[in-house]
């Protein structure tokens, strides 16, 4: 048994992103953490946490820390993981925005008052984070069997890693924790200028052209640069990256697909994790199983 | 003696006051006071009018103080203590009673309230007038010479009108020759003079003035004393060369193995060890930078213990060996020498954030650099010879981007103020881009155009109507290698569109900044900057030129950045300041300043400790503090530390300031 460390799946790792859960889960478990989900946790909100009456919106995640603030207390541990970068996001700015703004977490904990309240200690941390500031990526090398040597791949953050400044995980216009990750697997990192770019987000469902457009500028450009694959941790930005290259392709003659992956997929198979229990490659529309089969 | 006739004049200040205060009650209620002898109200005390009132009334009713109920004492203080003067009453017995800014303006909403504030205020300034004592002012000698820091453009027109005045000018330079950043330039806007022309005059005339002193590769070390009397420490950097010898030949240049970055060229081109600024540096003198030269390096490392030298091994000296004059003796030379002034200007200029700072425009890339760069590469003396060349690989480029406001107007990624002469020396670049090739296209990315100078917007439209630069109005929000070009992706706000052009080179109008130096200086001089090295002024509008510190004045791009005739206007303005100073033979100082009542001091040093002005010190033989008269400030820092109240500022006394806090504080 690993060490014992709060994870936070959210829900589209338990439907459609299925492949970023489990090899998130597998991946830490090969560096010795045992990833447990946060008993009872419940819906970050997605995008209302983005919403002006913030009070309201701000009461899912703060019962979410609320429960790893007594689950953290059993295993003695206050960190929770998430790896969706939503839920990341949501989950810090709700820590954040109660922190600083304590008359708000006071009406939030006379509101749930079934709860006990929030003490402000759990400390929200995305999967690179805990990768680079706990484990460190020089254990992360050793547990490296299958260096992904010749494997080029475009590091794609999105914005929700990046902004707003207070939840940044790195730099917002220059960062580099995902290249330095790739790096440690021995991939090669391609300068992709578009990295922080918008992937047009939850336009896809009721402006999908505008998705297309996004989707045909961030893979060419990822091409142009020579990627083979394009590496993210949002499981909106892999929907969109992916699955709308169908829309791309029609309208865009010269647009030539590329497959898109999670980073915590490129770790598991190199660390020799190649069942497809953990990739699911079924998940993809774009299937990354010919340009990763060398390392399969 | 405690005053008994006090005038108590109360200003409408048109509306100001009169529109919320009921001034009439307020004169009526101070007017029962035993004290008063005479109160009234007036629309404008400051007026002409206004003052005679009071003078009329000094004499009238035989007054021995006066209270003023107007505006902030920095406004009319002054205007009213020299009313009372002319009447024949000493100044120190008129004080300011604000009204305005206390009682009127924050209470627009409640005029009852503020008239019986505006009671209460001006009978706490009478029980503090009441033990005022007559006052004459100091004297200070004055020592008629002055200190200008920085060799710019500025700082050279502040030294050449004092000098030409007959005031003995000490120039200090931390290069090795004068001319500044626009000696760097390539042309100037609008009238594209190119100053290698219309700046050297000003150089040679610098260099060989007889009433100026130029200390060039030397800074400020420290500086002591006060307005009129300054104590100036001068740090003359090590050069390893004898500049009484050197004569600016060059030979030395042309033998010396090592190459590094041109600071003058901004790492535009290279430069050898032992280097002179520029062709036409004042002084035309060589000195040797220690960092790079192998010989001083060797030595040094000897000196370390870190290697030990072997036997008849021969350290590179081909400089020495050509120098005819046989000055170079890479000695280190370094040399502190002392100054005393009466008035010292700054003028340290600016400097443009560096490219590097802007990843995500491209900034890591060797051909995307700043505008003070690209001028190195545009000018006719330039190591391009005046032809853009790319600094990759010295291809002259097909296409060229411009981006405006890189890092100006935005206070996230760098600052929030317009950087002012973007605007213009991008265009200006563009059209001299154009001029030297035609056939380069250059697109020219901005937020709005800033052309508000003499001669300026003509200028605009010459760069698109002559030159047929492409002006896009809107931002870039990346830059990044493709191939062999740079693909600047952006916007097009008049067409609403997302635009994308490859082009070879891109030149950053990076936001402007104070001198990296210039905070270590301010806090040696004791005067204010801001969080981007821009030195305070007094008054933004009045008091530009001035500084809190008596006898420090600023001009030029040290204060905020300007143009040319901006720094230019700006130095003979900060020399007809520091002329007006040093043309009297006594300076006059407030006599408002701390005191020590001997009888009490214990000599324990708490004030010595507290005061920012090195104006106190303990007599050593009795023990006891004693005050600087030229240097106290009297800012009261000492008193309010003083354990025995034995050191109080003159008409700041304890007993006078708890008397008027005891009226301010009293409850309704």
């Amino acid at each position: 048994m690993g060490k014992k460390i709060m994870f936070y799946p959210g829900c589209t790792l338990k439907g459609v992103a299925k492949n970023l859960e489990d090899s998130t889960v597998e991946s830490a478990r090969v560096l010795g953490y045992d990833f447990i989900e946060l008993p009872g946790w419940t819906c970050c909100g997605a995008v209302y946490g983005l919403a002006q009456d913030s009070v309201k919106f701000t009461i899912a995640n703060v019962r979410n820390l609320i429960k790893a603030q007594n689950y953290g207390k059993e295993i003695d541990d206050n960190r929770l993981i998430a790896v969706c970068s939503m839920c990341y996001n949501n989950l810090k700015r709700a820590h954040i925005d109660v922190m600083k703004n304590r008359d708000k977490l006071k009406t939030l904990d006379l509101f749930m008052d079934e709860e006990a309240d929030y003490e402000g200690n759990i400390n929200v941390l995305h999967y690179l984070q805990f990768l680079k500031n706990d484990v460190g990526f020089d254990k992360i090398k050793s547990a490296v069997k299958k260096p992904l040597k010749g494997l080029k791949v475009a590091p794609y953050y999105g914005c929700l890693l990046l902004r707003p400044d207070e939840v940044a995980i790195d730099d917002r216009e220059d960062p580099h924790i995902l290249e330095d990750l790739l790096k440690v697997l021995g991939a090669e990192v391609v300068d992709y200028p578009l990295k922080n770019e918008c992937c047009g987000s939850y336009h896809t469902v009721d402006k999908k052209e505008i998705v297309g457009e996004r989707t045909y500028k961030l893979v060419s450009v990822a091409k142009e640069m020579g990627a083979d694959v394009i590496a993210t941790s949002c499981p909106l930005c892999f929907f969109n990256l992916d699955k709308r290259q169908e829309i791309a392709k029609n309208k865009h003659n010269d647009f030539e697909h590329m497959p898109i992956v999670y980073f915590t997929q490129l770790m598991a198979i190199a660390f020799g994790l190649t069942s497809q229990d953990v990739l699911h490659f079924d998940k993809h529309y774009i299937s990354p199983e010919e340009v990763l089969k060398k390392w399969l | 003696m405690a005053m008994k006739r006090i005038g108590v004049f109360i200003c409408h200040c048109g509306r100001n006051i009169a529109g919320t205060v009921d001034v009439k009650r307020v004169a009526e209620e101070i007017g029962k006071r035993e004290d008063v002898a005479f109160s009234t109200t007036y629309i404008f005390m400051c007026s002409q009018p206004g003052q005679k009132l009071i003078e009329d009334s000094i004499k009238k009713y035989n007054l021995d103080g006066v209270v003023v109920a107007n505006c902030s004492p920095t406004l009319h203080e002054r205007t009213m203590r020299n009313a009372a003067a002319r009447a024949g009453l000493n100044p120190y017995r008129v004080e300011i009673a604000n009204i305005r800014e206390w009682a009127a303006w924050p209470h627009e909403d409640n005029p009852e309230a503020a008239t019986r504030k505006a009671i209460r205020i001006i009978n706490a300034t009478i029980e503090k007038l009441k033990a005022n004592a007559s006052l004459e002012p100091i004297e200070v000698p004055v020592t008629r010479r002055a200190l200008v820091i920085g060799g710019g453009v500025a700082g050279m027109q502040a030294a050449l009108d004092l000098a030409d005045s007959g005031i003995e000018t000490i120039l200090v330079e931390k290069e090795s020759s004068i001319g500044g950043n626009m000696f760097r330039l390539s042309e100037t806007f609008p009238t594209l003079d190119c100053p290698q022309c219309i700046l050297t005059p000003k150089m040679n005339d610098v260099g060989g003035h007889p009433n100026i002193k130029l200390y060039t590769y030397s800074e400020v070390e420290d500086v002591e004393g006060f307005m009129g009397n300054f104590k100036v420490k001068i740090k003359k950097k090590a050069t390893f060369v004898d500049w009484d010898k050197c004569t600016g030949c060059g030979e030395c240049l042309r033998v010396c193995p090592v190459h590094v970055d041109s600071e003058f060229d901004l790492g535009m081109a290279k430069r050898t060890s032992i280097y002179i600024a520029n062709e036409q540096a004042v002084p035309l003198k060589a000195l040797i930078d220690e960092n790079s030269c192998i010989r001083l390096q060797f030595e040094k490392k000897v000196r370390e213990g870190k290697i030990k030298p072997k036997k008849n091994v021969k350290i590179c000296s081909k400089c020495a060996d050509v120098c005819e004059p046989k000055a170079i003796h890479f000695q280190n030379n370094e040399e502190i020498v002392e100054e005393n002034v009466g008035a010292i200007i700054v003028a340290t200029g600016y400097e443009v954030v560096p490219a590097e700072a802007f990843p995500e425009l491209g900034g890591k890339y060797p051909d995307v650099i700043t505008a003070l760069q690209f001028e190195r590469l545009l000018a006719p003396s330039g190591p391009t010879a005046g032809v853009p060349r790319r600094p990759s690989d010295g291809k002259i480029p097909d296409s060229i981007a411009f981006l405006h406001c890189v890092g100006s107007r935005d206070p996230q990624n760098g600052v929030p103020y317009c950087s002012r002469i973007c605007c213009m020396y991008t265009i200006k670049q563009a059209m001299l881009v154009k001029h030297a090739r035609p056939d380069i296209a250059v697109y020219d990315f901005y937020i709005d155009i800033r052309s508000n100078g003499k001669g300026y917007e003509e200028f605009y439209h010459r760069a698109k109507e002559e030159y047929g630069v492409n002006f896009i109005r809107g931002k870039v929000s990346k830059v990044y290698k493709v191939g062999d070009k740079y693909r600047v992706q952006g916007v097009d706000t008049l067409t609403g569109r997302i635009i994308e052009v490859d082009v070879d080179m891109v030149v950053l109008a990076t936001a402007a900044k104070g001198s990296s130096t210039v905070k270590e200086l301010a806090k040696k001089l004791r005067i204010p900057y801001d969080e981007w090295g821009w030195l305070k002024e007094t008054h933004l509008k009045l008091k530009p030129l001035e500084t809190p510190v008596g006898g420090v004045f600023i001009a030029g791009a040290a204060q905020f950045i300007k143009d040319i005739t901006d720094s230019v206007s700006q130095g003979s303005g900060a020399a007809a300041k520091a002329m007006a100073l040093l043309a009297k033979p006594e300076l006059e100082k407030e006599p408002l300043l701390a005191k020590v009542d001997q009888e009490i001091c214990a000599g324990c040093g708490r004030c010595k400790d507290q005061c920012a002005y090195d104006a106190i010190s303990i007599d050593p033989v009795r023990h006891v503090a004693v005050v600087n008269e030229a240097l106290c400030e009297g800012c009261g820092a000492c008193s309010a530390n003083c354990p025995t109240t034995a050191i109080q500022v003159v008409n700041f006394k304890k007993g006078q300031i708890i008397r008027a806090v005891d009226i301010l504080a009293e409850v309704f």
